[in-house]
């Protein structure tokens, strides 16, 4: 998730060349043209993107497809994913293979401005964060001096760890595992104290505990991770319409627009609602007129899908936190639509 | 002479050595030793298998559809039976499984008739195995003629995605790899450089490399518009790889057969594609049945590396399977699962090979 392939930006920098010369039909042309959006998602994460037991894939990341299926094309099932793995991609985005990259990357400076690539906002507010078993009765991450620490190898968690207990002049133990999977197993075992990974992970192996109201998630967040969907640079009216797909979700869960009450919404007197739903800036996206609603009617607004996927009514139970609407203590905030 | 008419008392009867309790005294506790590591081996078996068993089959669970049916402590194997489906067929659309099926009972037949000893018409079956099926097959799982609706390849997955990675490379790297095998003992200098260099590099860079490149860099070079499908991609890497290793099995053989032999042949003035049909291969190829079938079991399971350029095949889409929150914690079932699937075909193709060295087998060997 957020380990930058050196491969990435080598080829990123190979293809930079030959991608200027063929920026000719606009992604929303060619998209409608073809009738359906090629989005880019994981291979399987929690929550995020995964198939279902029918083989239908779920999660924030693949909401996120089908939202700008429904903006582009009125429907929301005429996406075809293709499951991509860390590595491969930023490639697969630069080569045209994908429309739309929805796989829980983290916005940096390092790709955002030297890989060809836009991110388009923000769907999910991410940090590192710590968890522990309830009978260590460890209130915050401050008191975790000398304690043994579960990671996964090779990623940012570690630097991140290390930074953190240096600053707060703290000692740990690392106890280094290859995959989220046995890291999980091995804070099962007994074989440390703490687990630390991503917030959104910790909550997924949280559940895989065999006990998990054993485990508490701690307050702290020791590092910055916002997640978001990302495209192709030089094309700005399709980088337009995914940006804005996303404020139209934000927007429409704080004017109250659901997808099971805007049907009744049409005919509100609320001149911003009447907006949303009358599809403000379709003509200069080059969508049809009914963009955001068909987005809210087949998709939901922001909140549902959070909730959804990896909220209440979700097994993983994750709080909004950060991810709340800035009106309720989080930083969830998009512009106005007029 | 000394007589004596009084009879001698009957010996003891000799102990038993034959039966099970005769087999078992004479291979198991024959010494003291013996018997001390037998009763090692019976505990170690005791500690392994029973717990084994207890969470196979026990205390796991069966029946179910979500979750909560599943007891703790055994096996879960509700999560296999909901997803077996998808775990066969990957995301094909649920109504044209028959497609994929009709397949797989024809592979089957073909592959039962091949191996059967008295099939009539066998060099025909082999024909129509090489030339047709494949192409029934592609219009099968693929469609677009005859009235069959397209499937694009980024929905097959599972088994079925691992069986037609495995077959097409077997199938078409065994010519390649004869052909290139024939090329570099060619006595042509440019033929022999050219295959030389071919087999050598391939095999000496990394399945995963070549797969790697194969989707990472090779989109790169083409234009945007043309769509090279990314399965399509993989297999031409895996023919390529497969065909460079299968080179150097056939080579082997090659270099086994006498030299008498290569000059018999010449001396009948046989051309050289008949020496090669008729003398040489027939006899190599029997000889390197136990290397061809090897790099046929590595490749079969070398085709779970797809999963790093995200095609899900049976292992990756268990494993994805394994992502979705309403069944996290149940991998050690999803990967029992794939390793025995497998372990069956791997064994299966093991058995076959044998068999057909016991059916080729005409008498060089002491």
């Amino acid at each position: 998730m957020k380990k930058i392939s050196i491969c990435a930006v080598l080829t990123a920098v190979s293809v930079s060349f030959p991608m200027m010369a063929s920026a000719a039909d606009s992604t929303v042309k060619s998209v409608q043209k073809r009738g359906y959006v090629q989005c880019g998602v994981t291979t399987g994460l929690p929550g995020f993107s995964n198939p279902d037991d029918k083989g239908k894939w779920q999660g924030v990341d693949v909401d996120v497809c089908r939202a700008v299926a429904a903006a582009a094309l009125g429907d929301a099932n005429k996406v075809k994913y293709t499951p991509l793995t860390a590595k491969e991609r930023f490639t697969a985005l630069q080569s045209g293979e994908i429309d739309l990259l929805s796989r829980v990357t983290t916005w940096t400076i390092t790709r955002d401005a030297s890989l060809g690539l836009n991110f388009t906002g923000v769907t999910y507010y991410d940090g590192q964060g710590f968890m522990v078993s309830k009978e260590l009765g460890v209130k915050s991450a401050k008191e975790l001096d000398g304690a043994s620490v579960c990671i996964q190898s090779g990623t940012t968690t570690e630097l991140n760890l290390a930074d953190y207990f240096r600053q707060n002049g703290m000692k740990f133990e690392p106890v280094v595992f290859d995959t989220a999977d046995q890291t999980a197993k091995g804070f099962e075992a007994g074989r440390c104290d703490v687990l630390t990974s991503d917030q959104s992970q910790l909550y997924a192996l949280r559940i895989k505990l065999s006990k998990p109201d054993n485990a508490v998630v701690l307050p702290e967040v020791i590092s910055k991770e916002p997640l978001g969907p990302v495209v192709r640079q030089g094309d700005d009216q399709w980088f337009n319409l995914v940006k804005w797909t996303l404020f139209a979700m934000v927007n429409a869960e704080e004017l109250g627009l659901t997808s099971s009450n805007i049907e009744k919404e049409k005919k509100s007197k609320n001149p911003e609602v009447q907006r949303f739903i009358n599809g403000e800036g379709s003509k200069a996206l080059g969508v049809p007129g009914d963009w955001a609603y068909q987005i809210v009617k087949q998709v939901g607004n922001y909140g549902e899908i959070f909730e959804s996927n990896v909220g209440a009514s979700s097994p993983l139970k994750i709080e909004r936190g950060l991810n709340a609407l800035w009106t309720k203590g989080g930083i969830q905030y998009a512009p106005p639509m007029r | 002479m000394i007589q004596s008419d009084k009879k001698l008392p009957d010996l003891p009867p000799p102990r038993r050595s034959d039966g099970a309790f005769g087999w078992i005294r004479a291979n198991l506790f024959s010494s003291v030793t013996n018997t001390l590591l037998t009763l090692l081996a019976v505990y170690l078996l005791y500690i392994g298998l029973v717990p084994l068993i207890q969470w196979a089959f026990i205390d796991a669970s069966w029946v179910g559809e979500t979750r909560d049916d599943c007891a703790v402590g055994g096996a879960c194997w509700v999560f296999i039976k909901t997803r077996l489906n998808q775990f066969v067929y990957g995301f094909y659309p649920e109504e044209l499984y028959w497609r994929v099926n009709w397949v797989f009972i024809l592979f089957g037949v073909l592959i039962t008739l091949l191996i059967a000893e008295k099939t009539p018409y066998k060099k025909w079956i082999v024909i129509f195995t090489l030339t047709v099926f494949p192409i029934i097959t592609f219009y099968l799982v693929y469609g677009g003629a005859f009235g069959l609706e397209v499937v694009e390849t980024h929905k097959w997955g599972g088994l079925m995605l691992t069986l037609i990675l495995a077959v097409v490379g077997i199938v078409a790297a065994l010519p390649f790899g004869i052909l290139l095998a024939l090329g570099r003992r060619s006595t042509m200098p440019v033929i022999k450089t050219f295959c030389t260099l071919f087999i050598e590099i391939w095999r000496g860079v990394p399945l995963i490399t070549v797969l790697f490149m194969a989707s990472v860099m090779l989109p790169l070079f083409i234009p945007e518009e043309i769509v090279f499908d990314k399965l399509v991609r993989a297999l031409i890497g895996i023919v390529m790889f497969q065909s460079a290793y299968m080179a150097e099995v056939v080579r082997g053989g090659l270099q086994a057969i006498p030299k008498g032999q290569y000059e018999a042949a010449s001396a009948l003035g046989l051309s050289y594609w008949k020496m090669m049909g008729l003398i040489i291969l027939p006899q190599a190829l029997k000889l390197m049945i136990p290397g061809i079938v090897n790099t046929f079991i590595a490749l079969f399971k070398d085709t779970s590396l797809v999963l790093v350029i995200g095609l899900l095949d049976l292992l990756a889409i268990v494993q994805a399977g394994l992502a979705d929150a309403k069944w996290a914690g149940y991998s050690v079932e999803g990967y029992v699962f794939v390793g025995l699937v497998f372990w069956v075909f791997c064994f299966g193709m093991s058995r076959y090979s044998q068999a057909l060295e016991k059916k080729l087998d005409t008498g060089h060997k002491s």
